[in-house]
């Protein structure tokens, strides 16, 4: 138990006074969350502003329901050229009882959602002149739906991929370098198991891990990004280590088979770079075409991230561990057996 | 010797790449205490061979015992009896010269306690909390050492420990390895410098092309070959012609600075020389290992 635990403290300190590790482990994953989180932290929340002129009750209507946002002209020729220069989607023109609206073709989805609007509350205002009560009645109310604000996926993505980047560098260059220096040749020389040696190599990537995860979510929860954690975060610890496990199983692989840092580094870059790109680490993969959504699937990463997800933000319990628990823990299973196969103690 | 005292027996080894015989038909043996040393230029099959008994490779053929047991495959029990410094200095990343120590001790289940200790006998106490990589060259040299010490071994292994080092820093790592040999270990080490291990080692095997050349003390290889003394002396306090008369003395030849005679009956030509008040700038070379190397293999010796 002491020769694991002066291991543990040896490696950690290693660790710790390494600079370029610390930055990749830590600053390098947070300049990506705090850009993206600061980029995308506005997107879809703008409202859509068309040309303007005249008024009346309509218009009052609408400028106190907030959907739309105006900008007034004072002649019907600028705020139609205003259209055309591409600037502003559509155009409302007031003339007493008679509106109309010039709209730009070349966005359509957005052209239809100002026509839309408009003419809701023409019909409104219609319905409201005749005195009836209306026959139809219709009520809007807000659902929490599977679309997240840019910080609650990126957080998850961002914390997986970091977690994934420490585990598979970590465990490839520490082998690499150990047979390089043939610090694995003085191990296989002393009468202590390799499970003793390994053990306490990956305890140290589980507690970076852990590390990360408090860090990143810590950060994104300043009011500046706004992250919301759902009451089931707690769920995403067994998720980091399992994480840990299989990249660091990963990272074995790639060491085995590389001869230099460089080398191993270069690797470990090829395996992790394409994949967190489409396991959705920078942006929901459920936006991606079909195809790539299926080829996503094969990546744990994707499944750690889904994981993450389910449990970071989306508050869903434990049922939602089942299918990523499974996939690391037999992605670990393979991949460590097809690593210690390929194991070389020496060059 | 008999081998039930011998803390390594090497019986007929060998050991091939391919066409390329590493180690081609090697014996010794190791005695309890002794310091042994296998000499030889690169190339010769010295690592190969000491890889071997280590435990680290296995033969092709031959039989290797350590201590009354063979060391392959890997054996847990015979391991802690023994202490190996590899030819790199291997280490872990950014520990300290305390940390180091501690960290491989570790893997023999060893007390912190022992770090300290051997910072001492390899005289880098005052390095304890330098990391590994800002330590000199000989400083990391000895801490390897160290670390090779620190499960207190029975016998220790060093490859090449003195190779890219100063000439201070070898005399340094000398007195190391004396101060090891004092505590009664045994010592197998490899170098390809021939005075050094002339100074050091109780007896030397020197290899060539994997095999054993001359397996002895020092002192005996160098008799054996019945070389000339040269005694040097300062120019101008005998003329050449006078020493060639001498008795005893096979040659004489002079440079600009110096008189050289060569001799295989040193003491009349040193007792005349005494009479004549010609000692000045004295110096008495015999022959070295280097000489052995020559006679065995019929080439000079290069490191």
């Amino acid at each position: 138990m002491t020769a694991f635990k002066t291991l543990s403290v040896a490696m950690l300190k290693g660790f710790v006074r390494d600079k370029a590790t610390l930055f990749f482990t830590f600053l390098f994953p947070l300049m990506f969350l705090v850009i993206f989180g600061l980029l995308l932290r506005d997107a879809g929340t703008d409202k859509t502003k068309i040309a303007l002129v005249g008024d009346g009750p309509v218009v009052s209507a609408l400028r106190d329901s907030g959907a739309l946002e105006f900008e007034s002209f004072g002649d019907e020729n600028s705020a139609v050229q205003k259209v055309k220069d591409g600037d502003l989607p559509a155009a409302l023109i007031v003339r007493g009882q008679q509106l109309d609206v010039r709209f730009a073709q070349s966005d359509q989805v957005q052209s239809a959602t100002v026509v839309g609007i408009i003419n809701g509350f023409v019909d409104k205002a219609n319905l409201a002149a005749t005195g009836q009560p209306p026959t139809f009645t219709f009520a809007a109310e807000k659902v929490e739906d599977a679309s997240l604000k840019p910080i609650q996926y990126l957080t998850p993505g961002i914390l997986s991929w970091g977690v994934a980047v420490s585990a598979v560098f970590g465990s490839a260059l520490t082998l690499v370098s150990w047979r390089r220096k043939q610090v694995l040749r003085r191990i296989r020389l002393a009468p202590i198991s390799t499970t003793s040696v390994l053990s306490s190599r990956i305890l140290v990537s589980a507690g970076v891990a852990i590390v990360q995860g408090a860090a990143f979510i810590g950060i994104a929860s300043l009011p500046v990004f706004g992250l919301q954690l759902s009451g089931s975060w707690w769920l995403a610890i067994p998720l980091l280590l399992l994480g840990t496990i299989a990249f660091f199983a990963l990272g074995m692989l790639v060491g085995a088979f590389a001869k230099t840092e460089e080398a191993a580094s270069a690797a470990a870059n090829i395996v992790v770079l394409p994949m967190a790109f489409l396991s959705g680490t920078f942006f929901p993969v459920d936006q991606a075409p079909a195809w790539l959504q299926a080829v996503s699937k094969v990546f744990p990463l994707r499944h750690m991230n889904d994981g993450m997800l389910d449990v970071l933000v989306r508050g869903k319990g434990i049922e939602a561990l089942a299918v990523p628990v499974a996939v690391l823990v037999g992605f670990s299973l393979v991949i460590g057996f097809i690593a210690s196969r390929v194991f070389k103690w020496e060059e | 010797m008999t081998e039930e005292r011998s803390a390594v027996v090497v019986r007929d080894v060998r050991k091939s790449y391919g066409e390329l015989k590493a180690v081609d038909g090697v014996s010794f043996t190791v005695a309890e205490g002794e310091f042994f040393g296998i000499l030889g230029p690169n190339g010769a099959g010295k690592t190969t061979t000491l890889e071997i008994v280590e435990g680290l490779r296995k033969p092709d053929s031959g039989e290797v015992r350590l201590l009354g047991e063979s060391p392959w495959p890997r054996n847990v029990k015979l391991l802690p009896r023994i202490g190996v410094q590899l030819q790199a200095t291997s280490f872990f990343d950014k520990l300290t010269a305390k940390e180091q120590l501690q960290t491989f001790g570790a893997l023999y289940g060893v007390s912190a306690g022992t770090a300290a200790d051997m910072l001492e006998l390899v005289g880098l106490a005052d390095k304890a909390n330098e990391q590994e990589n800002k330590l000199s060259g000989g400083q990391r040299q000895r801490l390897s050492i160290a670390c090779a010490l620190v499960h207190d071994p029975d016998i220790v292994f060093l490859d090449e420990p003195t190779a890219a080092l100063d000439p201070q820093a070898r005399r340094n790592l000398w007195d190391v390895l004396r101060a090891i040999k004092e505590r009664g270990k045994t010592i197998v080490y490899t170098t390809h410098y021939l005075d050094e291990a002339e100074i050091l080692c109780d007896r030397v095997a020197i290899m060539d092309t994997g095999r054993i050349l001359a397996l002895d003390r020092p002192a005996v290889l160098v008799r054996g070959l019945d070389a000339p003394t040269h005694v040097t002396l300062q120019k101008g306090g005998l003329s050449l012609v006078d020493a060639t008369a001498l008795d005893g003395v096979d040659e004489a030849h002079e440079d600009e600075v110096s008189l050289t005679l060569s001799t295989r009956r040193p003491a009349p030509v040193l007792s005349a020389l005494a009479e004549r008040g010609a000692l000045d700038g004295l110096q008495v070379r015999t022959a070295t290992l280097e000489d052995v190397f020559l006679n065995l293999t019929g080439r000079e010796y290069r490191a």
